[in-house]
């Protein structure tokens, strides 16, 4: 039998590994929209955790939401990055500071 | 526990006879049965934990894109398979449909179809490396708390009090999206046209790149802007014999190179 414990901590584990993610490739656009993928991914994975746990369905119709919102992201990201690279010819976080950020 | 049953069978076989005693031990057979199965699903689970943890780690520190967009297919399948051992079968089915399916194979064309230039992209990875370990340390520390102490999850009773879902999950996840929902699944539709319109009209390239007809220029075109009218010499007598067809002169050309 799977504890709510269990799961909450493989969803905090994938959720850190991202975050970590996030750190250590802060030059890479690409890698950078995988680490938002893996979270959203974890957080959906509390979600119906506590969805079975708690034996409510509600849960598990957020994290049809969030899949929906979270394709969206990713359509729209990637195709800003391929304007990106297209205008630029780098997708080099550093190299994008025209608005002196 | 055989021991038990026994006694138990003993006490009641005065009463109601034989049967009973085979009857319990049915029931310990089912029992151990049972246990079997909750050891095997925790094992599944387990291994598949185990299997999306290594693949996202790969994924933030494999060198090549590709590989990292493969590894996060890998991640995406071990969770939907997580997601049906918790009884969540359509979302598990809709992850890989969708995510495996559309966004990931979107990923990796942009990946393949960019040319990326991969070392600049590599230069602060040890630098920054330690930074993220810490930081990761610190929220797996403050989530670990959160989840390891009893009174920050109230109102949930232990697992084996739920009463499960019994009916099924695409049924039931159906008719809660389509009525109490309703309105909120409409939006979401809405977002996603916004999406494809979105990335569309982000992606598509300028009309000028594109050679397209231009019907107000093609109306007033004349025939003396298009086509001049040269007088010259002919540049070699024709062949003697020949009809003057195209192919044939330049047949002609070719036996007078030969010639030369």
């Amino acid at each position: 039998m799977i504890e709510l414990t269990e799961v909450l901590v493989l969803a905090a584990l994938l959720f850190c590994i991202s975050v970590a993610g996030i750190f250590i490739n802060r030059k890479n656009v690409i890698i950078l929209l995988m680490c938002i993928e893996l979270m959203l991914l974890s957080v959906n994975l509390n979600f119906i955790a506590f969805s079975h746990f708690a034996g409510d369905i509600h849960g598990q119709v957020f994290v049809f939401f969030i899949l929906t919102v979270a394709a969206a992201e990713a359509a729209i990201g990637l195709a800003i990055l391929v304007v990106l690279f297209r205008n630029r010819n780098t997708i080099n976080v550093a190299d994008l500071d025209s608005m002196r950020g | 526990m055989v021991a038990l049953y026994q006694v138990m069978a003993i006490y009641h076989f005065g009463r109601r006879g034989v049967c009973l005693y085979g009857g319990g031990y049915v029931e310990q057979e089912r029992k151990t049965k049972n246990w079997k199965l909750k050891m095997l699903e925790q094992v599944v689970f387990y291994i598949f934990g185990a299997v999306l943890v290594t693949s996202a780690g790969m994924v933030v520190t494999v060198r090549n894109p590709v590989h990292a967009a493969l590894f996060l297919v890998l991640a995406f399948f071990c969770s939907a398979a997580i997601w049906l051992l918790l009884q969540a079968e359509f979302l598990a089915i809709v992850l890989v449909l969708v995510y495996v399916g559309a966004v990931m194979v979107l990923f990796l064309f942009v990946v393949m179809m960019l040319n990326i230039n991969l070392a600049p992209l590599r230069e602060g990875f040890a630098g920054f490396l330690p930074v993220g370990l810490f930081v990761a340390a610190l929220m797996l520390t403050a989530m670990g708390l959160i989840v390891s102490s009893d009174h920050v999850l109230p109102g949930l009773p232990p697992a084996a009090a739920q009463p499960p879902i019994d009916a099924a999950n695409t049924e039931l996840l159906g008719k809660t999206l389509f009525t109490e929902y309703l309105y909120p699944f409409e939006i979401a539709g809405a977002i996603l046209l916004v999406a494809i319109i979105a990335a569309i009209s982000l992606t598509m390239r300028k009309p000028a790149a594109q050679r397209t007809p231009k019907p107000e220029k093609q109306v007033v075109v004349k025939r003396d802007t298009r086509v001049r009218l040269v007088n010259m010499e002919s540049a070699s007598p024709p062949e003697k014999g020949d009809s003057g067809g195209l192919s044939q002169r330049s047949q002609g050309g070719k036996q007078g190179d030969n010639s030369d």
